[in-house]
C-alpha cells in the first residue's frame, strides 16, 4: 500500500497520464479548431480579392497589402490615359491601386471610425471606473440604508435588451442635442459599464482589510486621505482589471452603436460590416479591418486571464 | 499600530507612520493658520456625508440613463407616438399596444425562435463546456497555455467577428462550405448556411457556440477546482466507482457553477442582437428573428414607438422574472 501510495499514477486526485494524454489532444484539437476563423481572418487581410474569393479556398498564397490599401483609402476607377498623365506612383498603395487601373481618392472612413472606439471606449472607461471606484468603496466600508437594494438595482440595469434602452435614449438624445456624439456615447456607455465596475470593484475593495484605513485614520488621515494613499494603492490591480472589462465591453458594443450613431460617432463594430469594393463586400478589407480591430483585444485578454473569471460573473466567483 | 502586515505583499504600515508624520507637520502648519470653522471642514467629513458624496454619482447616472428612459418607455407604450412623427398628435391608447402584441402571432413566432435559440444555445454549451473544462481539469502538461487559447474568441466583439462568419458560410467560396463538402462528399455550392429556412438558425447557434463555449467552460472548471481532494480520497476509501464519483461527487459539487453560467448565459442570449443582426438580419423571411430584432424592425423601421415601447416591457419583464425564479433555484442548490 505504500509504494502505492507514493506513486501518483494511483493517487485519486492526480489524474493517470493515459487520461492527461487523451484530455490534451482532445482540447489541443478544439483549440485549433477554434484558432482557424481567426486565423482566417487573419490571412484574408493579406490576400488580393482575387486570392480571398477563390475556390477551393487558398490556403498558401502571395501577400500583398491591397486589403490593407483598400480599407484606409476610398479610389475611383479611371482611364489608362488619365493613370500614366499622372507620373510615378507615390507609395506602395498608390503602386496596387494602379495595377487595379484606379486611382486613390481620398482617406476612407476607417481611421476616424478607428479614432472614434479609442475615445469612447477609453472615456466610458475612465468615467466608468472612476464612478465605480467610490462607489463600490462606499458599499464595501459604509453602512448605507438599501445597501443590498440599491446594489441589485445597479446590476438589474445590465438585464434589460440594449434595443429597448435605445428607444428611449434615441427620443431623449434627440431632444437635448446628443445623438450622434461621442459625448452621447461615453455617457451611455459609462452607464452601461458602471454597474460592473461597481460589483467587481467592491469585491476587489473587501478584500483589503479595513484594519489599514483605520491604522492611517488613527494617525490623523481623514477619510478621504485614507481612502486615496491607502486603500486606492491596495486596489490597484483590481482596478487595472475592471478597467479592462470595461474597456474591452466599450470597444466590443455594437447594438447601441448601430442605432444611435451614423456618422460622426460612430465607432468601429457597425463601420466594419459596411466595407465595400466594386460588386460586394472587399473581404481583404474587412479581413485586414477586422484584425486591426481585433489585435488589442487579444493583448488584453493575455493581460486578463487571471482575473478573466471573476469578471465575466461580475465578481461573483473569484478563483 | 503594532500589529504585523498579514502576507509580504501587504501594505508597508510602518511607511505610514513616516509619511504620517511629516503630513501631520504640514497639516498642522495649516490647521494654524486657517480659521477654527474652515479648519473643521477639511477635517471633517462624516463617513455618512463621504458615503452619499461617493454613491451619489453612479445613481443619478443610472437614473438618468436607465431609470428616467425606462419611465419613458413605459409612459410611451400607453401611446400610439411615432420616433419619425414627431409632430402628429399623439394619443393615449391605454393598454391597446399591451393587447395587440399578446394577440400577435407574429411576436408570438418571434419569442418561440429565441426561446428555442437560448435553449439550443445553452444546452450545447453547458455539455460542451463541461466537458471542456472537465479535459482540462486532467491538468496535462501545457493546459494553461491551451485554456488561454481556447478563451480568445469570447473577449472578441460579436458584431465584428459575426461579420467575418458570413464569409466563411459563403456557398462556393466560404471555408465551411469548403471544410464541411471536404468531409461529407456534398457539393460546397449545394447548400447555403444563412440562407436556407432550415439551416439559418443552426449557422447562429455554430458561431455562438464557437464564441461563448469558452465562457461556461472558464466558470465549470472554476467549479471543478473548488472541489477538494479529500472528498476524492474519502470516496476512493469507500471504493466507490469513477462513474460513481462523477455522479454523486463531481457533478453536484459543480452544478451551482453551472447553473450560474446557464444564468449568465441564458440573459445575455435573451438579450442577442449583434450577431445575428449581422449574420441574417433575422432572415430568411423571419426565421431568425428573435426578440430583439423583432423590436428593432418595429422600433427603428416601421417607427412604431409606442408599440414597440409596449414590447419592450414585456421583454423586460420576462427576462426580470425569469432571472429572479432562476436566482431562488440557483440559491437553494446552493444550500444544499
Amino acid at each position: 500500500m505504500s509504494a502505492k501510495r507514493t506513486n501518483a499514477a494511483y493517487s485519486v486526485v492526480e489524474p493517470t497520464t493515459t487520461s492527461k494524454r487523451v484530455a490534451g489532444t482532445l482540447v489541443v484539437l478544439y483549440a485549433i479548431v477554434t484558432m482557424i476563423p481567426l486565423l482566417w481572418i487573419f490571412a484574408t487581410g493579406w490576400k488580393s480579392p482575387p486570392d480571398s474569393i477563390s475556390y477551393p479556398p487558398k490556403i498558401l498564397f502571395e501577400p500583398t497589402a491591397e486589403g490593407h490599401c483598400n480599407l484606409f483609402t476610398t479610389r475611383t476607377r479611371q482611364t489608362d490615359e488619365f493613370i500614366e498623365s499622372l507620373g510615378p506612383p507615390r507609395g506602395m498603395c498608390d503602386r496596387i491601386t494602379r495595377e487595379r487601373n484606379m486611382v486613390i481618392a481620398g482617406e476612407s472612413n476607417y481611421f476616424p471610425r478607428f479614432v472614434n472606439s479609442l475615445i469612447i471606449a477609453f472615456g466610458s472607461t475612465f468615467f466608468a471606473v472612476l464612478l465605480g471606484t467610490i462607489s463600490a468603496y462606499a458599499f464595501s466600508r459604509f453602512k448605507v440604508p438599501l445597501a443590498d437594494d440599491l446594489l441589485f438595482f445597479i446590476l438589474s440595469t445590465r438585464m434589460m435588451p440594449p434595443i429597448a434602452v435605445a428607444i428611449p435614449i434615441y427620443l431623449m438624445y434627440r431632444e437635448v442635442g446628443l445623438s450622434d456624439t461621442r459625448l452621447g456615447m461615453i455617457l451611455l456607455y459609462t452607464a452601461v459599464n458602471v454597474s460592473l465596475a461597481v460589483w467587481l470593484l467592491k469585491g476587489f475593495i473587501d478584500e483589503i482589510p479595513r484594519e489599514y484605513e483605520e491604522a492611517a485614520m488613527v494617525d490623523g488621515y481623514t477619510r478621504l486621505q485614507a481612502f486615496w494613499k491607502v486603500v486606492l494603492p491596495q486596489a490597484s490591480t483590481g482596478i487595472a482589471a475592471t478597467a479592462i472589462f470595461c474597456l474591452i465591453f466599450a470597444w466590443n458594443e455594437y447594438a447601441f452603436a448601430v442605432l444611435l450613431t451614423s456618422g460622426t460617432a460612430q465607432t468601429a463594430p457597425p463601420f466594419i460590416p459596411t466595407i465595400i469594393g466594386e460588386g460586394g463586400m472587399d473581404w481583404p478589407a474587412v479581413g485586414a479591418g477586422t484584425t486591426i480591430f481585433l489585435v488589442p483585444i487579444l493583448v488584453f485578454t493575455i493581460l486578463l486571464r487571471k482575473h478573466l473569471l471573476r469578471g465575466i460573473t461580475f465578481g461573483a466567483v473569484r478563483k | 499600530m503594532a500589529r504585523p502586515p498579514r502576507d509580504a505583499h501587504a501594505f508597508p504600515i510602518e511607511s505610514i507612520v513616516t509619511d504620517n508624520s511629516i503630513l501631520q507637520k504640514g497639516a498642522d502648519a495649516v490647521a494654524r493658520a486657517t480659521p477654527d470653522g474652515v479648519a473643521r471642514r477639511v477635517r471633517g467629513l462624516s463617513d455618512r456625508a463621504v458615503a452619499w458624496i461617493f454613491i451619489a454619482p453612479t445613481i443619478i447616472l443610472l437614473l438618468a440613463i436607465n431609470i428616467f428612459p425606462l419611465i419613458w418607455t413605459i409612459q410611451l407604450s400607453l401611446t400610439n407616438y411615432r420616433a419619425n412623427r414627431p409632430n402628429a398628435e399623439v394619443r393615449d391608447v391605454g393598454f391597446r399596444n399591451y393587447e395587440r402584441i399578446l394577440g400577435n402571432e407574429d411576436i408570438w413566432f418571434s419569442m418561440q425562435t429565441t426561446a428555442s435559440f437560448v435553449v439550443l444555445t445553452i444546452a450545447i454549451q453547458t455539455i460542451l463546456g463541461f466537458t471542456l473544462a472537465y479535459l482540462i481539469d486532467r491538468k496535462f502538461r501545457g493546459h494553461a497555455f491551451w485554456t488561454t487559447i481556447i478563451l480568445i474568441p469570447m473577449m472578441l466583439s460579436p458584431a465584428v467577428v459575426g461579420n467575418f462568419w458570413r464569409f466563411l458560410y459563403q456557398p462556393q467560396i466560404g471555408l465551411f462550405n469548403y471544410v464541411v463538402s471536404f468531409f461529407t462528399g456534398a457539393e460546397p455550392s449545394s447548400f447555403t448556411m444563412l440562407g436556407d429556412v432550415d439551416l439559418a438558425m443552426w449557422a447562429i447557434v455554430i458561431v455562438d457556440t464557437w464564441m461563448w463555449t469558452p465562457y461556461t467552460m472558464l466558470i465549470c472548471l472554476a467549479g471543478l477546482r473548488s472541489i477538494p481532494d479529500y472528498i476524492y480520497e474519502a470516496a476512493e476509501v469507500d471504493r466507490a466507482s469513477a462513474w460513481r464519483r462523477f455522479w454523486s461527487i463531481t457533478l453536484p459539487m459543480a452544478l451551482p457553477f453551472v447553473m450560474l453560467a446557464v444564468l449568465f448565459r441564458g440573459i445575455e442570449n435573451f438579450k442577442m442582437f449583434d450577431m445575428v443582426n449581422l449574420l441574417t438580419g433575422g432572415g430568411p423571411g423571419s426565421i431568425t428573428e428573435v426578440a430583439s430584432i423583432t423590436l428593432k424592425r418595429q422600433a427603428f423601421e416601421a417607427w412604431r414607438t409606442g408599440y414597440s415601447s409596449a414590447f419592450a416591457i414585456i421583454l423586460f419583464v420576462t427576462v426580470f422574472g425569469l432571472g429572479s425564479i432562476y436566482v431562488k433555484a440557483l440559491n437553494r442548490v446552493k444550500q444544499r
